[in-house]
């Protein structure tokens, strides 16, 4: 048996870091939106959830298209970049966080956002009346409250990260360790007809897809059975 | 008649009238290397005008294409980047014997959309820039040539990490196009038309010429749109345009 190449894990741990920084910038950025969504009066909170949700409808083309441009030297990223002297984000890790952060965004907002909505004003009211302050309520009842939500947020953004490809075909110049993430790796193996290679990681996959819908039918059981 | 005899009478008329048009005009589906792309539609366009045959284009780097057409893609003619694949695909059994030819002999540039970025191999040992765009090396045989040219120059290892790569030599093209990358290695062909920038038109000893081969696969071989097609590109008008394009017309091979 030929012998594997030896940088053929080296996407997987790319991807590992990239999937797991997403999600943690999410959770932060993701969970006051979420909670805005679900607690504000706005009349126009919903045109800012329909953009939160708009990854969901939108072919990867049209988000890599434009941050092709955005991170490029004529755009924002360019600027940024030329804080430490680089000319452009694209082909950069930094890149890839930004575009996972936008494209998965809807993935963790949604469901921190219907826990928060289905914990209801009651549980908020008593601590108010038990003189929680607002900020402290947050943090005693509703986080707690939601964890199921923070938990299936956390699961799908993870996962819907790694399964990310057309934006980062795009954007990332195929760096091996910088932009070479799983999905390009597969792709340019089938491509370039390292079908062994290929099989190898996409079964991987597989069995990560399947690990990964069992674990959140398997917590929405959990919580189903508590809550009831 | 009853309505839905009508009806039936219709669909019938219809159907009779796209078979008797589809007879009269046939058409072929062609797998074209990204490289080709301007100039395979000028000549579809110039083939079509002549013959009213119509000719379906898809475009993707020639290791995509190849390996499509290796799962029984619906092409009838690949247009490669190369003349590896071709001859593959003849010994596969998917290409049809004796109809590979030579269409065109690309040529590498090395461009820059900035005028005065480019100066010839001395802008490689400088070094003076963040990303050189090229091909995926693997997959298009414009990203191998420039791998070769590197090399020859003795600077690979050094300009290693700036190489940011493109899925196609199109993608490559448009990582230097909308500046993410400041130069880089791509197709004369993509130029034409073209004299913004600055741009070197890399030596031909550097790396090993990319001829560029035409190969007739059996799902066309009765197909007189196809068949015509490949004979039309070896013609005087397909040659014009494919010279115009920045190409030497192959010898036939």
């Amino acid at each position: 048996m030929e012998s594997l190449p030896a940088d053929i894990w080296q996407p997987v741990r790319l991807t590992i870091e990239l999937a797991a920084i997403t999600t943690v910038i999410l959770l932060f950025v993701g969970t006051p939106i979420a909670w805005w969504l679900a607690r504000s009066k706005a009349w126009w909170k919903e045109a800012v959830a329909a953009l939160v949700a708009m990854p969901l409808v939108l072919p990867p083309t049209v988000l890599g298209f434009y941050l092709l441009v955005l991170l490029g030297p004529n755009g924002p990223g360019g600027q940024i970049a030329s804080l430490w002297g680089a000319r452009t984000l694209a082909f950069t890790f930094e890149g890839l966080v930004i575009a996972s952060v936008l494209y998965s965004m809807p993935f963790v907002v949604q469901p921190i956002r219907n826990a928060f909505a289905a914990i209801g004003d009651r549980p908020l009211e008593v601590a108010a009346t038990l003189r929680a302050s607002p900020r402290r309520a947050f943090w005693t009842v509703a986080v707690p409250l939601a964890r199921p939500g923070f938990l299936t947020g956390a699961v799908l953004g993870f996962a819907h990260t790694v399964g990310e490809f057309g934006v980062v075909l795009m954007i990332g110049g195929n760096i091996p360790g910088e932009t070479k993430v799983l999905s390009v790796a597969i792709y340019d193996y089938v491509e370039t007809s390292q079908w062994r290679e290929a099989n190898i990681l996409a079964a991987g996959m597989l069995v990560f897809a399947f690990a990964v819908i069992l674990t959140m039918t398997l917590i929405e059981k959990r919580v189903a059975r508590v809550g009831a | 008649m009853t309505p839905s005899g009508l009806v039936r009478l219709a669909l019938g008329v219809a159907l009779a009238s796209l078979i008797g048009s589809n007879a009269l005009a046939a058409q072929t589906n062609v797998a074209v290397a990204a490289n080709f792309t301007d100039a395979a539609k000028e000549i579809a366009a110039a083939f079509k005008q002549k013959t009213g045959h119509d000719v379906v284009l898809s475009f993707g780097s020639s290791g995509q294409l190849y390996n499509q057409i290796s799962q029984d893609a619906p092409f009838q003619i690949m247009l490669s980047a190369d003349d590896e694949r071709p001859k593959k695909l003849v010994q596969d059994g998917l290409g049809v014997q004796g109809s590979t030819f030579t269409y065109a002999i690309g040529k590498l540039v090395l461009w820059s959309k900035s005028p005065d970025v480019v100066k010839g191999d001395a802008t490689l040992k400088d070094s003076k820039f963040a990303k050189l765009s090229i091909a995926n090396p693997t997959a298009a045989p414009y990203g191998a040539a420039a791998i070769e040219t590197l090399k020859a120059l003795k600077i690979y290892e050094t300009l290693e990490p700036k190489i940011v790569q493109g899925n196609s030599i199109a993608q490559a093209f448009q990582f230097i196009d909308t500046g993410n990358a400041e130069l880089g290695f791509i197709a004369l062909s993509q130029l034409a038309g073209n004299t913004s920038g600055s741009r070197w038109l890399v030596p031909q000893e550097l790396y090993t010429p990319i001829r560029q081969d035409a190969v007739l696969l059996k799902k066309g071989a009765s197909n007189e749109a196809a068949t015509g097609f490949m004979t039309f590109l070896k013609g005087p008008e397909a040659r014009a345009i494919i010279e115009k394009f920045g190409y030497a017309s192959g010898g036939q091979s």
